[in-house]
């Protein structure tokens, strides 16, 4: 295969990137297709180099970058089935993302910074996809961080834009330093930061420390890919513009915590002990995320929890021992999570506000956006995992997978032994996996429900006020224009037929590691079960909340104009609040995951600080200023004595003089 | 003749000389007090000069030198004083104190203010 092909694929968006900020300011007209240009042509490359490699090979080269001592650092590239899979779908959501954004951001004066930090980030995304090189792969990731904390504070005028930013940045990084520990650990061990050779050191044995390697890499891929405890970012990031939130905290940003863990399974399957760590980790987060998603009233918020949720179950694949499962749903996920979060973007615009049960008082919202409305309503379906949308193939082969590893023979596709994965790990993934597709097909009913289906009876929209960090909307009364619906309609083709690529053995799976991703009945029958189920519970407790509702009107002798804005809490018709009951204001909150954390972390940091700015303002400051004033004191008493007098001086001087002679006739 | 009576002698005119310069008002018995110490210097070089037997007689020449600059220098200083009598109406020289410093209050806490504002 030509080398230039896959190089080119990471740096055409960085060197647009480069062009981008270096005409932005003075040459604005070619902002437009200096974004979209290259990350079109690069998610070509991406598909062309795909092609080319073709199923059940893999191609290297590297060329040594700086020899460090230690174990070399090359630039290497690796490339096989999951970096050809991933890098089309990064390709394509960037493209579909950069060409939405041409409409969504049409009037921000900051659009060109925008648009070059996308591309960046798409060429870091890229650079994580292609790197066969631990380091390389790191400079990557930690661009991606960078480029998420700008992207997230794109709205910097806001308060809640520049908090969240900060806290994405901050908590990432918090699970970036064990990482980058771990990634020393792991070349010291392997001698070696190729990747292939530190799998090839896996597979033989030669890792020291196996548990301390994994548990290490997992605090950077809780970080990265918001699983808890390091999950509180992802809901805030939902400050930034919505493309953004669709390109990076949907499909492709967090989405590299689980491909480097993909990457990486043969380690992982080393220790017992960190798979269960990490299936604890999808489980709880799978189970409370889903639950916050049930009880959240911004609609960019339900669908952060639910790409938490998403990830988790990502994560107990991997946890099950099997990586195909966990890429092919990081891979529909991406597709229709992506297409979810555009679609909330369109709908958010058309009703000025975030809030859910603000729409619901918009009688004719759905007939406002149609493209939203149906393309929205495919992506829910995929969610939720109804047959035959590609969440619910994915869904089953990440329940199938978890089965598997429950009974003892986990589905590790060679890459290490069925007896590596304890079905300790399968069965806590399996069980709250199994929640969650009940508690997820609910909030997604929900969320649907709510939003596009308020009461047809309802009184005219009450102005609340419009709650939104998007400062640049566009004009309400204007359709939307089509930069902003086709990308809707082109993510929804894999959101609805992505999943039926796993269906033969000859497509996805020889791709992949070529085990099956066939569902098997029992899981499908189970799942789609339990899926069907939340749906008509959920629908079932709307239907009663609205009746209540309705009731409860009828009993207020029907004058809810005179009532004002209705607080949040005699929102009619929330399935959620009947759904949850006492459970609805801590899942609202997190369950207070950030309260603790402001208790455990932050306080004693901001205590710290101020401790710190003591000392420094009245301990060591006070030094400073003591020399001053000592010297101008000093000053001060040496000027009394210049009074003018010569005989004053003279007579100090002979005073001086008898004292010299005296004392040098007593010391000789 | 021994050494010791010209010695005892300029130390004599030497310690007159240094009360005239501190205890007179006058500016002009100052200065005659100046040459007073500066004679019993020169007094003290001739008379080394003679008990150290010396051939080049240096410390004669060397108190020769010292009264021409001594004229010298009288002369200029009793110019000076002149010009300070016509000038200030005085020539006590407890008054002639322009050169002095004039003291002003002790200067706590200026300075840590301007430091505070700059932090």
């Amino acid at each position: 295969m030509n080398l230039a092909l896959p190089v080119l694929v990471p740096v055409l968006p960085a060197l647009g990137a480069a062009a981008t900020l270096a005409t932005g300011r003075r040459a604005p007209g070619f902002a437009r297709p200096l974004a979209v240009l290259p990350v079109a042509a690069s998610a070509v490359l991406a598909l062309v180099v795909a092609l080319q490699l073709g199923t059940g090979q893999t191609f290297d080269a590297a060329t040594r970058l700086t020899p460090t001592g230690g174990p070399d650092i090359s630039l290497a590239l690796h490339l096989d089935g999951f970096s050809s899979l991933i890098s089309v779908l990064v390709g394509l959501v960037a493209t579909c993302v950069q060409v939405y954004s041409t409409a969504y951001l049409k009037d921000d004066p900051r659009y060109p910074s925008y648009a070059a930090l996308v591309s960046l980030f798409t060429a870091a995304m890229f650079l994580v996809v292609y790197s066969g090189d631990l380091i390389v792969l790191l400079v990557g990731w930690e661009l991606m961080g960078i480029c998420s904390y700008f992207l997230i504070g794109h709205h910097w005028e806001t308060a809640d834009a520049r908090s969240a930013s900060l806290k994405a940045f901050l908590v990432t990084k918090l699970g970036d330093v064990p990482f980058l520990f771990g990634i020393f650990l792991l070349g010291a061990d392997a001698k070696s930061f190729r990747i292939t050779d530190v799998l090839a050191a896996a597979g033989d044995g030669r890792l020291g420390h196996p548990t301390l390697i994994a548990l290490l890499l997992l605090a950077g891929v809780a970080g990265k890919s918001a699983q808890f405890p390091l999950h509180t970012w992802l809901p805030d990031a939902m400050a930034g513009p919505t493309p953004v939130s669709a390109l990076i905290h949907a499909a492709t940003m967090v989405a590299a915590g689980i491909y480097l863990v993909a990457r990486l399974l043969p380690v992982f399957l080393l220790s017992g002990a960190a798979l269960v760590v990490l299936s604890v980790m999808a489980a709880v987060t799978m189970v409370g995320s889903a639950l916050c998603a049930l009880a959240q009233d911004d609609l960019k918020r339900v669908l952060a929890y639910s790409t938490v949720g998403q990830l988790g179950y990502m994560a107990g694949a991997l946890a099950s021992g099997d990586r195909e499962a966990a890429v092919f749903h990081l891979v529909s996920h991406g597709a229709f999570k992506a297409l979810l979060f555009l679609t909330a973007g369109v709908v958010i615009h058309a009703a000025h506000t975030n809030s859910i049960s603000a729409m619901s008082r918009m009688p004719d919202l759905r007939r406002r956006v149609p493209d939203a409305y149906w393309t929205m309503g495919i992506g829910l379906i995929a969610l939720i995992g109804l047959p035959p949308f590609s969440g619910f193939f994915s869904k089953e082969a990440v329940l199938g997978a978890a089965e598997h590893a429950a009974n003892g023979e986990a589905i590790t596709n060679g890459l290490g032994p069925a007896s590596a994965v304890p079905s300790a790990a399968g069965w806590i993934v399996l069980v709250s996996a199994c929640a969650t597709a009940l508690l997820t097909a609910a909030y997604a009913t929900r969320l649907w429900l709510v939003a596009f289906h308020g009461p047809s009876a309802a009184p005219a929209a009450i102005e609340a006020p419009p709650y939104s960090p998007e400062i640049d909307e566009a004009d309400p009364a204007q359709a939307e224009p089509p930069a902003m619906r086709w990308p809707l309609w082109v993510l929804a083709v894999p959101a609805m037929g992505f999943g039926l690529a796993g269906l033969r053995s000859g497509w996805l799976p020889a791709l992949l590691d070529g085990g099956s991703l066939r569902p098997s009945a029992t899981t499908a029958v189970i799942g789609t079960g339990l899926a069907l189920a939340g749906v008509l519970i959920s629908y079932a407790a709307w239907r009663s909340a609205g009746a209540r509702a309705a009731l409860r009107q009828a009993a207020e002798g029907r004058v809810p104009e005179q009532a004002g804005p209705p607080a949040v809490e005699t929102l009619p018709v929330d399935p959620g609040r009947v759904l949850l009951g006492p459970l609805f204001r801590p899942a609202q909150h997190g369950f207070f995951v950030d309260r603790l954390y402001s208790a455990l972390f932050v306080a004693p940091t901001v205590a710290a600080a101020k401790l710190v700015r003591f000392l420094d303002r009245e301990v060591v400051e006070t030094y400073v200023r003591g020399t001053g004033t000592g010297a101008n004191l000093l000053g001060w008493a040496v000027r009394r004595a210049q009074t003018g007098n010569a005989q004053a001086y003279l007579s100090a001087l002979l005073a001086g003089v008898v004292l010299l002679t005296v004392l040098v006739a007593v010391g000789t | 003749m021994h050494l010791v009576y010209p010695a005892v002698l300029a130390a004599l005119l030497f310690c007159v000389g240094v009360y005239g310069v501190l205890a007179r008002r006058n500016t002009v018995l100052v200065l005659m007090s100046v040459e007073l110490m500066l004679n019993a210097v020169n007094l003290n070089l001739v008379a080394f000069d003679a008990w150290l037997r010396d051939s080049l007689h240096a410390g004669q020449a060397l108190t020769l030198f010292t009264i021409t600059v001594a004229a010298a220098e009288i002369g200029l200083g009793l110019a000076v004083v002149l010009l300070v009598f016509r000038t200030k109406g005085t020539a006590d020289i407890d008054r002639i104190t322009a050169l002095g410093d004039p003291s002003e209050d002790a200067p706590a806490g200026a300075e840590p203010e301007k430091g505070q504002a700059a932090a």
